[in-house]
């Protein structure tokens, strides 16, 4: 069986291991391809989806990927595609262009995301008009290839997709890495941002399929912030003090290729299985860079199978 | 020159209905969002899908629906003799072919105001790259989640020594006979590429035709195997949503 992705060289031993594990992982889906009909009650009434068609009064899948019911409604979910926006969805993006009073920004959709200078939150004003000078100051706050974290806000007529950042927890990062998956793998839940307390990592899972790993930050009130720390704040950043420890940049690497792992494998990407990835590596005493060996994706993979089966 | 010796077998031991080899697998190039391989025989071609995404001159951009953008290219180490120039007149023409057979499938009004490029690299080339370009570019197309009408899928057949012969292979296409590139789709029952070069009487095209859609319809069963698999595999992989 070939991998998608990733050629691993397996041997016999490991090809057995991880043929194995996935065949325990089988089970009976509901999945179709291109052209595929759908078997739907033709007495009932029922209404078609993204990715349906009907012709000849058949219903035919026009996309790969699996088959939703929802009461009277049919859809197929597409598996590997680019990200659908749906409005709330928090998102992990890059900037790509800084323009007149918006930045847009590059998030695996069909088009580019549009986040307005007006639906930012700005530390120091929270609810004020935007003028030409905050304008001409865009740059101050994100550039070209920042990375930055914000919400899908609404559609436009003409289908852009605008994003809103109005909550200190949105924003740009930095200090860490940007992992791309395929946004399949990335559920929707309550909490996209997690703190990783005993690592002191921010690990956010955007539903585009961007994922950002990095140092923690402390998220600051704005009400709560008196003038003499944000004095000392830009104090520290500018004496080049706030440096990420050595035991903090790999955690950051180790939580990095556990994604890597499991987004090589098509495993859904969740905080709970990649903790566990990177508990299992810990104590398996696999270094970081063997973790993307061949022998890692087996075991991954073996540990799934028990996951799932128990 | 006989094409077909008296027991009935061609140069390289196919009978007259007899397709090569293939061999496809999906998901070959990891950056792409759709990427494919296909092989028939010794005529082997990559296809990287990249899109639907955002328009890159703005001056094409289409308001009821998507840009679709092809490019063919042969790869230098592809034929016996090194081929030199990239972007022949050959290419041109075959890109076009390719980017009008893909976009009649594509349901390109469900995602306006973005471009989808289809990018064709020809590893090998023996006879049938124009078939094998569109088979792939289908395969990296649903891959990459693009809603589609139907499976586009090519196949040729030639005519040699008052033979219909199915699927010609570089010899057989260099013979001067006639050479019909069909391409259909097969769930609607529709064509969407015809080509042929050379003339053939009419009872003698039909029945080259009809073989050509046999080899179609056979190629579309393949290419289904295929993504049901990968499909599945995927699906199983992700676990229970």
């Amino acid at each position: 069986m070939v991998m998608r992705k990733l050629q691993l060289r397996l041997n016999q031993t490991q090809k057995v291991r991880f043929e194995r594990a996935m065949e325990r992982l089988q089970s009976p889906g509901n999945s179709v391809i291109v052209t595929e009909s759908i078997p739907v009650n033709h007495e009932d009434a029922f209404l078609k989806g993204h990715g349906t068609s009907e012709v000849g009064g058949e219903l035919l899948a026009t996309v790969c990927g699996v088959v939703d019911r929802v009461d009277k409604l049919v859809y197929v979910r597409t598996l590997r595609a680019r990200y659908k926006p749906e409005v709330h969805d928090i998102v992990v993006s890059r900037v790509i262009e800084v323009a007149q009073s918006h930045w847009r920004v590059e998030l695996n959709f069909s088009q580019d995301g549009v986040l307005k200078l007006s639906s930012m939150n700005i530390s120091d004003a929270v609810q004020k008009r935007r003028t030409s000078v905050d304008e001409l100051n865009m740059r101050n706050i994100f550039v070209e290839d920042d990375v930055v974290c914000a919400e899908v806000g609404s559609f436009q007529r003409d289908g852009s997709l605008q994003l809103q950042a109005r909550s200190h927890k949105y924003g740009k990062l930095d200090k860490g890495q940007l992992l791309k998956v395929d946004p399949y793998l990335v559920k929707r839940s309550n909490n996209h941002f997690h703190y990783i307390e005993s690592l002191g990592i921010d690990l956010i899972l955007g539903r585009n399929g961007f994922i950002w790993v990095g140092e923690h930050v402390q998220v600051r009130d704005p009400m709560a912030v008196d003038d003499e720390m944000i004095s000392s704040y830009t104090y520290n950043t500018r004496k080049g003090q706030s440096h990420t420890p050595f035991e903090t940049r790999q955690s950051i690497l180790r939580i990095g290729n556990a994604i890597r792992v499991l987004s090589n494998l098509g495993f859904t990407v969740t905080l709970e299985v990649i903790m566990e990835t990177v508990n299992l590596s810990n104590t398996k005493n696999i270094d970081i860079h063997d973790m993307l060996g061949s022998e890692f994706h087996v075991l991954i993979a073996e540990n799934e199978a028990k996951r799932r089966s128990a | 020159m006989e094409y077909v010796n008296p027991e009935g077998l061609r140069l390289d031991g196919r009978r007259f209905s007899e397709m090569r080899q293939i061999v496809a697998e999906i998901g070959v190039v990891s950056k792409a969002d759709g990427s494919a391989l296909f092989e028939m025989g010794n005529t082997k071609v990559i296809a990287a899908v990249y899109g639907p995404r955002e328009i890159q001159n703005k001056s094409q951009q289409k308001i009821d629906r998507a840009l679709v953008l092809c490019e063919y290219s042969m790869a230098h180490f592809s034929t016996g003799d090194r081929r030199r120039q990239k972007n022949d007149r050959r290419s041109t023409e075959l890109s076009l072919v390719i980017r009008q057979t893909m976009e009649a499938c594509i349901l390109t009004e469900l995602m306006p105001h973005s471009q989808i490029d289809i990018f064709l690299q020809v590893l090998q080339a023996d006879g049938g790259t124009r078939s094998a370009c569109i088979n792939a570019a289908t395969l990296a197309l649903a891959d990459a989640g693009i809603p589609m009408r139907d499976l586009a899928v090519s196949c040729s057949a030639g005519y040699l020594n008052s033979t219909p012969l199915l699927d010609l292979n570089y010899v057989e296409d260099s013979a001067g006979g006639a050479d019909v590139t069909v391409g259909i789709l097969p769930k609607l029952d529709k064509v969407t590429l015809l080509q042929m070069d050379a003339k053939l009487p009419m009872e003698t095209f039909e029945t080259v035709f009809a073989l050509a859609s046999e080899g179609c319809k056979a190629i579309a069963e393949r290419i289904r195997e295929v993504l049901l698999e990968n499909t599945k595999q995927l699906e199983y992989r992700r676990g229970a949503a």
